[in-house]
């Protein structure tokens, strides 16, 4: 029961989007927020290799910063 | 259990539809990046080139192409024990779209992967919405794939895969120096999974070793959770430093840990200068084993050491050097190295290129160093 609820606690709190909220960091204040050393993706041509580099050598997968085909790893 | 997953993947979806009031979002920039890679490590050696290039068409659409090459030799332990080196060559081939409209965009991408044994292809979408006056970001994505696998030494073996990915993203604006980041992602699998060349190893008292090998046996499905929780801090003197944890569980019984810590450093006017540490822990596959009491022991086997109980750290360092140039339409160059150097420790796989009574081998472990070269333009 607690889990079928969830879905809609999500939408309610979700849909007050179309409320106005005042944003907490005003856009002024995000100069430091907009640095490049604050970007989760710097440079995506070596997130993506990374990330394989990892996948293909561990069980872990998924939820990392970018994705792929294939294997090359037998 | 199913039911439950679609309904939060659902609600999620409804909920991004109905959520307003966002600001205007920005397409990623306009750049291009040609990398040289290589990686070095357990007898393996992987490299060559990837050439990422984006490009911006009107105020509103975003297309890039990546092409990228791995060119394999092969000796790993597995090899050395099982079969014998050899080379290959993996080919991927990648493009995309992105659609920005007021706070939502849309991608579309398309990948194809191609070796001499294996081929994939996989088409993802995702669709992502700014809300909260810019300060929150909810990422939904869906990827599927499909691959064909075969075997080099049987041209009539013939097996195929399909994949699933369902993606769910959130980044927040906590501080006007903090950033956070959730994502989680689910994938399914299903098909002909294991490594067509890999086998087990049992006890077997008519062998001269004391053991013999069969074939691998792998579940025909296989599903995945991962969730990966991100922070970002913005230091008072113009660096940076971020944390990064993933907890990671699957149907096969492998739970993993993944931690990497990183430091920014910007360095007069041209250079930057980032230091990391990366530690990974797992749990062994509830059919992992890396010596079997006897042939056909259980319905499935694997000795795939990436499927074992094992750690690895590394420690990485990457420097970019801006040399100021801007010429024609090119606005800015970079130019970076990197360097990863990781250590592996297994626990239940043992090295069989050291001779022992079976079971009692030493551990193995391995040493590999990863090498990233690459120039970026922005244009």
């Amino acid at each position: 029961m607690r889990r079928a609820a969830t879905p809609l606690l999500i939408v309610a709190a979700l849909a007050l989007g179309g409320c106005a909220i005042e944003p907490w960091v005003a856009p002024y204040e995000r100069a430091n927020l907009s640095d490049p050393i604050m970007s989760f993706s710097r440079d995506p041509v070596s997130a993506s290799y990374m990330n394989h580099v990892h996948e293909v050598r561990e069980g872990a997968r998924g939820a990392g910063s970018a994705g792929g085909g294939g294997c090359g790893c037998n | 259990m199913a039911a439950t997953r679609s309904g939060w993947r659902y609600g999620l979806l409804a909920a991004l539809l109905l959520a307003g009031g966002a600001d205007a979002a920005v397409l990623p920039e306009d750049r291009a990046d040609l990398l040289y890679h290589s990686y070095d490590g357990g007898g393996v050696e992987v490299s060559g080139p990837s050439l990422l290039v984006r490009k911006s068409l009107g105020d509103s659409v975003s297309v890039y192409g990546n092409h990228y090459v791995d060119t394999v030799s092969s000796a790993s332990i597995d090899v050395l024990t099982t079969a014998s080196p050899y080379a290959d060559e993996r080919t991927e081939q990648g493009a995309g779209v992105d659609y920005l409209r007021d706070g939502t965009t849309l991608s579309l991408a398309y990948t194809n992967s191609d070796e001499s044994d294996y081929k994939a292809d996989t088409v993802s979408f995702d669709i992502s919405q700014d809300m909260f006056g810019d300060l929150t970001t909810v990422t939904l994505g869906y990827s599927q794939g499909n691959d064909k696998i075969g075997k080099s030494n049987d041209p009539a073996f013939a097996a195929t895969a399909t994949r699933q990915h369902y993606r769910v993203g959130l980044s927040q604006v906590i501080s006007k120096n903090m950033l956070l980041a959730l994502n989680l992602e689910t994938i399914t699998d299903q098909g002909f999974l294991n490594n067509p060349y890999r086998s087990v190893r049992y006890l077997d008292p008519l062998s001269a070793l004391g053991y013999s090998y069969e074939p691998e046996i792998y579940p025909a499905t296989h599903t995945s959770d991962a969730v990966t929780l991100r922070a970002r801090y913005y230091l008072p003197y113009r660096a940076a430093v971020y944390g990064e944890y993933r907890r990671y569980g699957d149907t096969w019984g492998i739970d993993a840990n993944t931690w990497e810590i990183g430091y920014l450093h910007p360095w007069r006017e041209n250079w930057l200068l980032e230091f990391r540490l990366r530690q990974y822990s797992q749990e062994a596959a509830d059919f992992y084993s890396d010596l079997f009491p006897r042939q056909q022991a259980q319905n499935f086997l694997a000795r795939d050491k990436e499927l074992s109980t094992f750690s690895s750290r590394s420690l990485g360092v990457t420097v970019s050097y801006d040399p100021g140039l801007h010429w024609n339409f090119i606005e800015r160059t970079a130019f970076t190295l990197s360097l990863d150097h990781i250590q592996f420790n297994y626990e239940d796989f043992r090295d069989l290129t050291k001779a022992a009574t079976p079971g009692s081998e030493p551990l193995y472990e391995y040493t590999a160093n990863v090498l990233q070269l690459y120039v970026s333009l922005w244009y």
